[in-house]
């Protein structure tokens, strides 16, 4: 409150004067305009969110999820990760709200309001799996740089809306179409009216699978603000960015979408593995897609104390991108001996399952469980933290938890 | 030479003023000057209270140049060597309209990896700050 204040009342000339140096960001700051982010009111009440997540950054907005936060099934709102490359829009409304879909392989050009969505396509609910490309990133040495997520960039909540598949084919497809973009109405930091903070997108494939929906609920109701309210794209499996949020316009391109974080390091990683710190060219960069295979353990949180023969009950969720979970293990002795743990199927494709089992320890002491969970076409997470890559993406490492037995 | 002076002590008094705020706590002009003045040159236990940078060499030209468009907390969570500051400020110039920094890149790079150096966490970092609980059976 005191910056907004601040901006209203002091001029770009008195603020030089008052820091004694010249004053840079005038340029791109429209007047009366004052983001959203820029208020520092509180986060937890402001979104929802549990007390426990953490405030990575707070201009943009991103706020991390904690494992044992992420116990229930349905990943409530109060507990999901947020990511923002840029300002979180305001004071939308959802009734004159129009997605537009356009491009150069879209044989028509159409708009519709989210009513018109509502009522001319059939609405479905899935369960999906949204994991930040990013999420892990804080273990990459060398530093990989960006926000420095742990754990919790990954959330399962329920998603209610229209296939974009159905979209799609009431505009029409040219044969061409490879690839469809998303735009969204989120600020660009520098306030430039001009740049995108975010504008990516998937292949044709991906958009025609039955569970990618142009959402419109989440959870059973009205998407929250600061995950996509009134529409937001949502692709399971994929880097969540590839899931827009605000969308008001979709694009079917002829060609690789070229949004805004779409090239360079961002959301790619380089197509073959190269050495800790490697300089990688962009030619030699690669768009992620499916994510890797994973688990998180969610009960009990890391740090439990039990008693000697007292048994543990172990639970938590395992996801791998387009593929199925086929099996999680546990170990206790640093993966020197692993056993399996019950897994449950997916609700659906690209939902995450769950895992339990109950542990009994040989003796006191201390103790780390591990979980490795592995994908049905046996690829399994490394203990170690995977292939280094310029911006930290894609680290599927065993999580783990500590434990005392005395 | 008495208005040298005099100009040298207004002067002087108007830093100190800048530079201190507080010092007219409980003058009548005080609630005149803009809040954020205060917040903003505010340094406490050696920290950049608005900012939660650690005070050093460059501080207020990092505070400057490099907490406008985002927040002092993604520069805080990462530590990176000259080489990797340069390329970011590079990039962020390239795609987030970030300015020519001129002779400033220099300062803020050196206040940036001698403030916050890189640390080496090796191929898995140790579980650490681990808050031990009493799990009932």
């Amino acid at each position: 409150m005191k910056r907004r204040i601040f901006l209203k009342n002091t001029t770009l000339s008195a603020l030089a004067s008052l820091i004694g140096s010249k004053v840079i960001f005038g340029a791109h700051m429209p007047k009366d305009y004052i983001p959203l982010a820029v208020d520092q009111s509180d986060p937890f009440k402001l979104f929802n969110k549990d007390k426990g997540m953490v405030i990575l950054n707070d201009r943009p907005w991103n706020i991390e999820s904690q494992a044992h936060l992420l116990d229930p099934k349905i990943t409530p709102n109060s507990a999901m990760f947020v990511r923002n490359n840029g300002f979180v829009p305001e004071n939308i409304t959802a009734h004159n709200w129009t997605l537009r879909v356009d491009g150069e392989s879209a044989l028509n050009f159409k708009k519709y309001t989210v009513n018109e969505l509502k009522s001319k396509f059939k609405i479905y609910t899935y369960q999906l799996t949204l994991e930040c490309g990013g999420n892990g990133r804080a273990e990459f040495d060398p530093t990989a740089k960006g926000n420095q997520w742990t754990i919790g960039a990954v959330h399962c909540a329920s998603w209610t809306g229209v296939r974009l598949k159905d979209v799609l084919n009431d505009v029409g497809l040219k044969n061409d179409a490879v690839y469809v973009g998303y735009h969204g109405i989120d600020k660009h930091i520098s306030l430039d009216p001009d740049k995108e903070p975010i504008s990516r997108g998937f292949p044709i494939s991906k958009a025609l699978q039955k569970e990618t929906l142009i959402a419109f609920n989440m959870n059973g109701k009205p998407i929250p603000l600061i995950h996509g309210f009134p529409l937001r794209l949502v692709a399971g499996g994929w880097p969540a960015s590839a899931s827009g949020k605000w969308i008001n316009r979709l694009s079917v391109r002829n060609k690789i979408h070229d949004g805004a974080k779409m090239k360079g390091t961002a959301y790619r990683v380089p197509c073959k593995p190269v050495a800790p710190g490697e300089k990688v060219s962009d030619e030699d960069m690669c768009i992620i897609e499916s994510m890797p295979v994973k688990s998180i353990i969610t009960y009990p949180k890391t740090g439990a104390v039990i008693k000697k023969g007292q048994l543990l009950n172990l639970r938590g969720h395992a996801w791998a991108g387009e593929l199925e979970v086929s099996k999680v293990t546990f170990s206790i002795d640093f993966g020197a001996t692993w056993k399996s743990c019950q897994l449950e199927t997916a609700i659906n494709r690209l939902a995450w399952q769950h895992f339990s089992t109950t542990i009994k320890f040989p003796g006191i002491g201390y103790y780390e469980i591990w979980v490795k969970a592995f994908d049905n076409e046996n690829n399994s997470q490394p203990m170690i933290v995977p292939g280094w890559n310029p911006k930290g993406y894609l680290n599927n490492a065993c999580h783990r938890i500590a434990v005392k037995v005395k | 030479m008495l208005l040298f002076t005099l100009f040298i002590v207004t002067s002087s008094c108007l830093f100190y003023y800048i530079f201190n705020p507080l010092v007219f706590r409980n003058n009548h002009e005080y609630t005149n000057i803009p809040a954020l003045v205060n917040d903003d040159n505010l340094i406490k236990n050696g920290i950049h209270v608005k900012t939660g940078f650690i005070d050093g060499e460059g501080l207020m030209t990092v505070v400057n140049n490099c907490t406008n468009c985002h927040s002092s907390k993604i520069v805080l969570q990462n530590r990176m060597n000259v080489e990797a500051w340069n390329s970011t400020i590079k990039w962020m110039q390239k795609t987030q309209n970030l300015w020519d920094l001129g002779d400033d890149q220099k300062i803020i790079v050196d206040y940036l990896v001698s403030n916050y150096p890189p640390k080496s966490k090796g191929r898995r970092i140790l579980l650490t700050k681990v808050k031990w609980y009493e799990l009932p059976e």
